[in-house]
């Protein structure tokens, strides 16, 4: 394939890009394991379209799902990519742990170079392609519900940004079938990443995915902000916003400033990479530092672009499951927005070790300390929240009160790396890696998991199977202290992340104790797909059609379960904070409107799916030097744009009668359903309807 | 009270397990060996002390407050409008504020006694070394000795080392837990690192900062000996090993593993210079 036409078709591939090739060549575990994951790709792929074309359900798929402009559709299918992803990244969790804990004065199962691609994959699906779109869709299923809108500002951008993520996940998703990913992690520090010393695809693959990634969250963060200041309904000041659209509104805020000078870094490693600059080389004048500067300058207000939607949901959480008003509501805002405005002030904790003054580190050391205050100042108003309340001990509640007791942990050893001179000792070692696991699990996954739980039933229909939740909580909650606090200790000790060898023998009990805990937080992770099963196959019993089953306190429960297309038949009015809670007690939320009108909403658009397809193809052309496809892939984005422009007819009517009876379907169901107290939430008694007496 | 025979046998395991792990403490700051790592140390103390004060009431309060105001206690007050008070107000933030005050004026004071560039005050002269980061091993060059090591770093008991560090190839750290904290090693430019050992001892040193597969390898032992033995040792490496010449170096720059610690008996004049302008040049 090195003669003639070949070169310029195929770029720089070759059969050894192909897993399957290497393993048949050297049939070694690391290559098997390499194999088998690819062929887990391309079997899954496969069994989709297969599936989808058996059922013949692709026109359901394309015309309901793929091309829908709907904030709630959107929402959904970026959660489906966050689970497949979380998937991905937790096996890889996994088998680090037990190449560590089976390579102990022995080389374990995986190569090196293996290893190295599992943690550099691992961290950025997690931070990119998990976390990032799990919050992504929640903040779109609940925000606009929550502020009384039909949809988000700009719905087309909205699934231009879902299919931009999902391009660039699927190009991480490719690196496993066809050559090999970075192994500079998912911070990707050059001048390893250059090609001086990463000559391979690895780098590219890494630098196009979180490109593309980063683009789609600034769209992201723009649609929502602008949506928070412009589409809330009437009555709904700022001051009266549900907690959780105060943290979207600064995590979208976060978003647009913070995503941008990713978008630069990676763009001038891409700039060293494919044409010879030197901005970040050892040699002709380049440097580094630029680059450690750059990139924390986004990952440090990313780390609260993670956090703060959990805490948004922790608010609504926490208030509902009290049966109470929401303690300190001002003093929360407040500290959002401290909390939103200081990660900008913080970022060279991140290298405290690169060499500056005493002075410099010391600033940014108490800085980062100050951060401390609102974030304390939070958990606090959710204790005094409880404080005086009616507590139920549901699912999204257990993850509250396991997330305030452990991250007050992880905040502990935040301020003790927030010390410069204990930096020094435990930076880039495993005391550092169980830091932000220890924030970041509870931070943001117990966050999104209690969410999912929460809004599971408002987005389906139907609540979770209750056991099996309590099951994948309990995993959870073990499996990270057994994983991530044996990294404290062997982090103090000494021990380098990314250590694919280890020739300490004194480590070996706490690696076996945390491959214990990877193998617990597995089952947690099975547990969640069982819950998910079992709960679908239970749908009729635990039917919550009415649309409020945990006595809510928001305008999302005051519409059925699942939401009509268009949300609300007429926007509401609000006049207080909690004001489906009040209306309930005051009023009667389900009295029928005098009239229905039309209403408009956004027309499905191929233009999301064919901009992300064309873009992650335009990224793998780049990575493999396929410039034909690159070219192709580019023009293919830009001819869609501008085709784009010309559609006029962009909106759908939905007709008064078919609203009309749309909602009177729901509200005979209203009527129909029992009222329960809340006792007996739990249960399949709840039909979806609060009895609000007390 | 019948006792089964299993339990013993259980017992022992477990102990012996708590024991062999607490082992692993040993090679941590807790087991300092000199001036910088035990003021590390003290300072550890110090702020898990306070951090104690602030984590504890939240560990109290959330389990407690969230169990007594269950739905299921029905003597427990119930107050669902009740949402502010200036005086509960007045604890959240105040004290915070104030022990973040307080810490950091302890931070302030020790960033700058414990900054790595700070020379460490001693009468005994101080021991210039300069550090190379290579792929994947250590060069150590003693610029007034005129002689290197590879792999392994000597130094005198009780007299304050000098390390300016520079890298050859990619970015990495140079970590001793029982001496000091790390500092990064970059091509084309300098750092600095200064720290000492109190007692004779060998101490782990290794490089943190992923640079390639043979990464997990890259470990330099820090041996400290006596004033005498390291003169000893200073003479027998300059009596007997091969020098460093230019072949040689370009041998070490080539990317490998080096099980063995090497000795050069030997250095160009201004080596570590070189190295710094040589990073700085195009590559060709």
């Amino acid at each position: 394939m090195n003669e003639g036409i070949w070169p310029a078709v195929l770029g720089r591939f070759t059969w050894h890009a192909l897993p399957f090739v290497r393993a048949w060549e050297d049939p070694n575990a690391s290559e098997i394991i390499g194999a088998g994951a690819a062929s887990m790709v391309v079997i899954g792929t496969v069994f989709l379209v297969v599936l989808i074309t058996g059922l013949r359900k692709w026109r359901y798929v394309w015309s309901e799902w793929l091309t829908s402009l709907d904030h709630k559709k959107i929402g959904i299918m970026y959660i489906v990519l966050a689970f497949v992803m979380l998937t991905r990244a937790l096996i890889e969790g996994v088998l680090m742990r037990m190449q560590q804990a089976a390579a102990i004065n022995h080389p374990g199962f995986l190569s090196p170079d293996h290893f190295g691609q599992l943690f550099s994959t691992h961290g950025t699906i997690m931070i990119f392609f998990m976390a990032m779109p799990f919050l992504a869709g929640v903040l779109n299923y609940v925000m606009p519900l929550q502020i009384g809108s039909r949809d988000v500002a700009f719905p087309l951008l909205n699934s231009v940004s879902l299919w931009l993520t999902g391009g660039a996940a699927g190009l991480v998703m490719a690196s496993l079938v066809v050559g090999k990913f970075s192994t500079g992690g998912w911070s990707g520090y050059p001048p390893y990443t250059e090609l001086a010393f990463s000559p391979d695809v690895g780098p590219d693959y890494w630098i196009w995915a979180v490109t593309l990634g980063s683009i789609g969250s600034t769209l992201t963060g723009i649609n929502f902000a602008v949506t928070i200041y412009k589409m809330r309904c009437p009555g709904m000041q700022l001051m009266r916003m549900p907690l959780f659209v105060w943290t979207t509104l600064c995590t979208s805020i976060l978003m647009i400033f913070a995503m941008p000078p990713l978008t630069v870094a990676t763009a001038m490693l891409a700039l060293d990479r494919y044409l010879g600059f030197h901005f970040f080389t050892n040699d002709l004048g380049g440097n580094m530092m630029n680059y450690a500067n750059l990139f924390w300058l986004f990952g440090h207000p990313e780390v609260y672009i993670l956090i703060l939607p959990a805490f948004g949901v922790y608010s609504e959480v926490i208030s509902t499951f009290s049966s109470k008003e929401l303690y300190g509501y001002t003093s929360l805002v407040l500290a959002t927005a401290a909390i939103a405005i200081l990660s900008f002030t913080v970022w060279v904790h991140h290298f405290f070790t690169m060499g500056q003054s005493a002075n410099l580190n010391a600033a940014f050391g108490i800085a980062t300390m100050t951060i401390g205050v609102p974030t304390g100042v939070k958990i606090y108003d959710w204790i005094w929240t409880m404080f005086r309340g009616q507590v139920r001990f549901t699912v999204p509640m257990l993850y509250s009160l396991a997330f305030m007791m452990t991250f007050v942990l992880g905040g502990f050893t935040g301020i003790l790396l927030a010390f410069p001179p204990l930096d020094y000792l435990v930076h880039n070692t495993l005391f550092l890696v169980a830091h932000f696991h220890n924030m970041l699990i509870p931070g943001l996954l117990y966050g999104m998991l209690a969410g999912y739980h929460y809004w599971f039933p408002k987005a389906f229909g139907f609540r979770l199977n209750e056991k099996w939740g309590r099951i994948a909580f309990s995993c959870w909650v073990f499996g990270f202290y057994l994983a991530f606090m044996p990294l404290y200790v062997l982090g103090a000790a000494g021990m380098a992340r990314r250590t694919q060898e280890i020739f300490e023998p004194a480590f070996r009990p706490w690696l076996y104790v945390a491959g214990l805990g990877a193998l617990v937080l597995f089952c947690a992770l099975a547990s969640l797909f069982v819950q998910l099963w079992v709960s679908i196959r239970e749908r009729n019993v635990n039917g919550v059609f009415a649309g409020d089953p945990w006595d809510g306190r928001g305008l999302e429960w005051s519409t059925s379960a699942p939401p009509p297309d268009y949300n609300y038949a007429v926007i509401p009015r609000v006049h207080n904070r909690d004001p489906f809670f009040d209306g309930k007690r005051t009023d009667d939320p389900y009295a029928a409107p005098a009239s229905y009108e039309d209403i408009e909403l956004p027309k499905n658009s191929r233009t999301g799916p064919v901009l992300g397809v064309a873009g992650g193809i335009a990224a793998f052309g780049l990575v493999w030097h396929m410039w034909w496809l690159a070219i192709i892939g580019v023009l293919t984005v830009v001819a869609t744009v501008i085709a784009r422009s010309f559609a006029r007819e962009v909106h759908r009517i939905i007709p008064a009668d078919e609203v009309e009876r749309t909602e009177q379907r729901w509200l005979r169901a209203v009527a129909e359903a029992t009222p329960i107290p809340r006792e007996i939430e739990m249960t399949s008694a709840n039909q979806g309807l609060a009895d609000p007496r007390e | 009270m019948k006792i089964s025979r299993g339990r013993p046998l259980l017992f022992t395991t477990l102990s012996l397990f708590v024991l062999s792990g607490c082992a692993v403490l040993k090679l941590s700051v807790m087991n300092h060996a000199g001036p910088i790592a035990a003021s590390q140390w003290h300072l550890y103390v110090i702020v898990g002390i306070v951090l104690v004060f602030v984590a504890g009431p939240v560990l109290l309060l959330t389990p407690l407050i969230a169990w007594h105001y269950r739905l299921t206690n029905k003597h427990s007050a119930f107050r669902p409008t009740w949402n502010f008070s200036w005086t509960l107000e007045g604890f959240i933030w105040i004290p915070p504020i104030g022990i973040v005050i307080g810490l950091s004026f302890i931070l302030w004071h020790y960033t700058h006694t414990l900054d790595p560039y700070r020379p460490i005050a001693s009468n005994e002269p101080t021991l210039e070394v300069q550090a190379v980061a290579l792929d994947w091993k250590w060069l150590i060059i003693y610029p007034d000795q005129r002689i290197a090591a590879v792999g392994q770093m000597v130094i005198p008991v009780g007299r304050p080392v000098h390390i300016r560090l520079t890298s050859g190839t990619a970015m990495q750290s140079l970590l001793i837990p029982q001496l000091a904290g790390q500092i990064y090693a970059m091509g084309g430019m300098t750092t600095q690192l200064n720290l000492a050992a109190a007692r004779p001892g060998v101490y782990r040193g290794e490089n943190t900062q992923y640079n390639g597969t043979g990464f997990q390898n890259e470990k330099l032992d820090v041996i400290a000996l006596s004033a005498a033995d390291y003169d000893r040792w200073v003479a027998r490496t300059r009596a007997s090993a091969h020098p460093l010449d230019a072949a040689t170096l370009a041998e070490l720059y080539r990317k490998s593993s080096q099980p063995q610690p090497l000795f050069y008996s030997s250095v160009p004049q201004h080596l570590f210079q070189h190295i710094l302008a040589q990073a700085k040049e195009p590559r060709s």
